[in-house]
């Protein structure tokens, strides 16, 4: 047998296998994108792969649903505040964690290692553990159902990764650096934003994608300080909720699941190789 | 529509929020930084790390360690956290029929989501590694992570379905069953034996992008020579794997493989969205849940969050000690 004819044999297979998998695995999210796009009487009658049958047949395809799920069943809002509810979630805890980290890194003070290590040991600790107490003095502080106190619970549930994650990068930035900078006269706020903050912009990226991904996708810290009202429910919730209500309205589900899934999506292949670096230097988080 | 000027000042409120949010974080440090600035030089010294880690152990001690603490001493109080009752909310939690079969199920969760999820990540990143396509394959079977476990939960309905074997299936699974294979539909979610399988599976589907991403990066790590001495030596393609591939990224498979535990451990949303628990599919978060808002028994929901520490401290210190060495390697 010629190389090149074994070659394709020996590659076919693994071409196949490969292909299969990735074939099966977006299967499901095909099926709900196409299954968004017909109306109530198709997606209760056949099942989405019919469209295939007259693929150009573009009577079969509507916007119809995704127009009301938006305007009637207030996912704008619910858009809204889940935009609200992540990106100070998102910020505050890399900008608190940034503070921290450069303190540990790079400045002198009693009992720096035992916190350190104190607050790396807190990420054994699982969301469930704080609920009651946390909700508790919530409701005491009036602090439950508003955006504060969610932004307040996210940051502390991000810090302890955030902070080991930026503390070993900003300690591996070269000593001479900061050296040079302080004996410029620079004072350490100098020192961390125009030395620390830039040169850590690649670790903080992975970090803010990570974070905004999780905070965005999220359901049970929502569902627990936020609770279900109107107002505030950010999109998880919504959908959560449509799903009890709308149980026998899957044509409306399937629009409200893509269009929260939207902005994650955008931001997950635009962003791609940040998030890929997060996970990988992120790979303890729990 | 009068939607329309509601969502203009819902929009400039969200901004508004935004912007007081973060900036007045950052303000707070620099605000501090300034004010101390009027003690003398070297009191100023002393001070200033504390200004820097200040917040963050403010808020940690707030968010986590008072809740940690406040969660211990509640387990052993009663309903309404009124007076001591010893141990019963732990005799509860281990007793309790619904709670034995959420730690059966938190048990199937563990050990399938995982073998699974770190097999068929190893498989197809060594697989996918092979190919020229190989950052398109990645980036689709990824793609799930970006996805809510709600909005997979919703996918997957979809997947499952049920209708009569007389009328048309619209789910995917059983359309295959009825229309490929003769057989009758099935209900997924209903059937006992089955419907623990059918969400973890979707949970496999979530977590498997993640193991390969990081399974991959590994395999990439491995020296060529190593793989090229091997051939020439004459290994085929199985051993290659199993004898040189594995063991050369074994610390990479226990991080990745105890950080699918942990989540399985903790696994909430699937369960909570696709069927609440019934029918057999309770897992210990969902139960905690329930004691919370619907018995409002905060007791045993505290019992049962302090049992969900114990189990994950362990993994947890393997988890971090496996990744330490991984970075002292690199």
């Amino acid at each position: 047998m010629s190389d090149r004819l074994r070659n394709a044999l020996s590659s076919t297979p693994l071409h196949l296998v490969i292909i299969g998998i990735t074939f099966i695995w977006t299967l499901p999210s095909v099926g709900l994108l196409i299954s968004s796009l017909r109306s109530k009487s198709d997606v209760f009658g056949t099942g989405w792969w019919s469209v295939f049958q007259h693929p150009f047949d573009f009577t079969q395809y509507q916007l119809d649903n995704y127009i009301h799920v938006l305007s009637t069943e207030g996912m704008g809002r619910a858009f809204l505040n889940s935009l609200t509810i992540t990106i100070p979630s998102t910020v505050i805890p890399i900008a608190v964690a940034a503070f921290a980290a450069y303190a540990f890194a790079w400045m002198e003070f009693p009992g720096r290692q035992v916190l350190f290590v104190v607050v790396v040991g807190l990420l054994v600790v699982p969301l469930q553990m704080t609920l009651i107490p946390l909700l508790r003095v919530y409701n005491k502080l009036g602090l439950s159902g508003t955006f504060l106190g969610i932004w307040l619970a996210h940051t502390g549930y991000g810090l302890p990764f955030a902070v080991y994650m930026l503390r070993n990068f900003i300690g591996s930035l070269p000593r001479d650096l900061f050296e040079s900078a302080y004996l410029d006269g620079a004072s350490h706020l100098t020192a961390f934003s125009r030395l620390a903050l830039p040169l850590s912009v690649p670790a903080i990226a992975s970090l803010a994608i990570f974070q905004f991904l999780w905070v965005w996708n999220d359901l049970l810290v929502a569902l627990i300080y936020l609770g279900g009202t109107e107002q505030v429910a950010p999109l998880t919730l919504k959908l959560s909720a449509m799903v009890q209500s709308l149980g026998q309205d899957w044509h409306l589900l399937t629009a409200a699941a893509f269009v929260s899934m939207a902005l994650p999506l955008i931001v997950f292949f635009s962003l791609q190789r940040y998030f890929v670096q997060g996970i990988l230097t992120g790979s303890v988080k729990g | 529509m009068e939607a329309l000027p509601a969502s203009i000042s819902q929009i400039l409120n969200t901004l508004l929020a935004v912007l007081v949010g973060v900036g007045g974080v950052i303000s707070l440090y620099v605000a501090l930084d300034f004010l101390i600035r009027f003690l003398p030089k070297n009191v100023q010294q002393r001070i200033r790390p504390w200004i820097f880690v200040g917040p963050l152990l403010l808020i940690l001690a707030f968010c986590l360690v008072y809740p940690t603490l406040n969660t211990i001493s509640l387990s052993f109080l009663d309903k309404r956290s009124e007076s001591f009752v010893g141990l019963k909310n732990y005799f509860f939690a281990v007793t309790n029929p619904a709670m034995l079969t959420a730690f059966r199920n938190n048990l199937l969760w563990l050990v399938l989501q995982t073998t699974f999820s770190v097999g068929l990540g190893l498989v197809i990143a060594v697989l996918a590694n092979r190919v020229r396509y190989e950052t398109v394959v990645k980036s689709l079977i990824f793609l799930p992570l970006a996805i809510s476990f709600v909005g997979a939960s919703v996918i997957w309905r979809f997947v499952y379905a049920y209708k009569p074997a007389d009328v048309s299936q619209i789910g995917l699974l059983n359309s295959i069953l009825v229309n490929f294979l003769g057989l009758e539909p099935i209900g997924w979610f209903v059937e006992k034996a089955l419907n623990n399988f059918a969400l973890i599976a979707v949970g496999v589907w979530l977590q498997t992008g993640f193991c390969m991403v990081v399974l991959s990066a590994a395999i990439k790590s491995i020296s060529g020579e190593v793989i090229e001495a091997a051939r020439v030596d004459g290994a085929n393609e199985w051993q290659l794997f199993w004898r040189i591939i594995v063991p050369m990224i074994s610390s990479t498979i226990a991080v990745v493989a105890t950080t699918v535990v942990i989540s399985s451990l903790k696994a909430f949303d699937i369960v909570f969205v696709l069927t609440n628990g019934n029918r057999g599919t309770e897992v210990l978060a969902n139960r905690m849940y329930k004691e919370m808002f619907q018995f409002r028994d905060f007791g045993r929901a505290s019992a049962i969050a302090v049992i969900l520490l114990v189990a994950i401290i362990p993994i947890m210190a393997v988890n971090i000690r496996r990744f330490q060495e991984q970075e002292a390697v690199r």
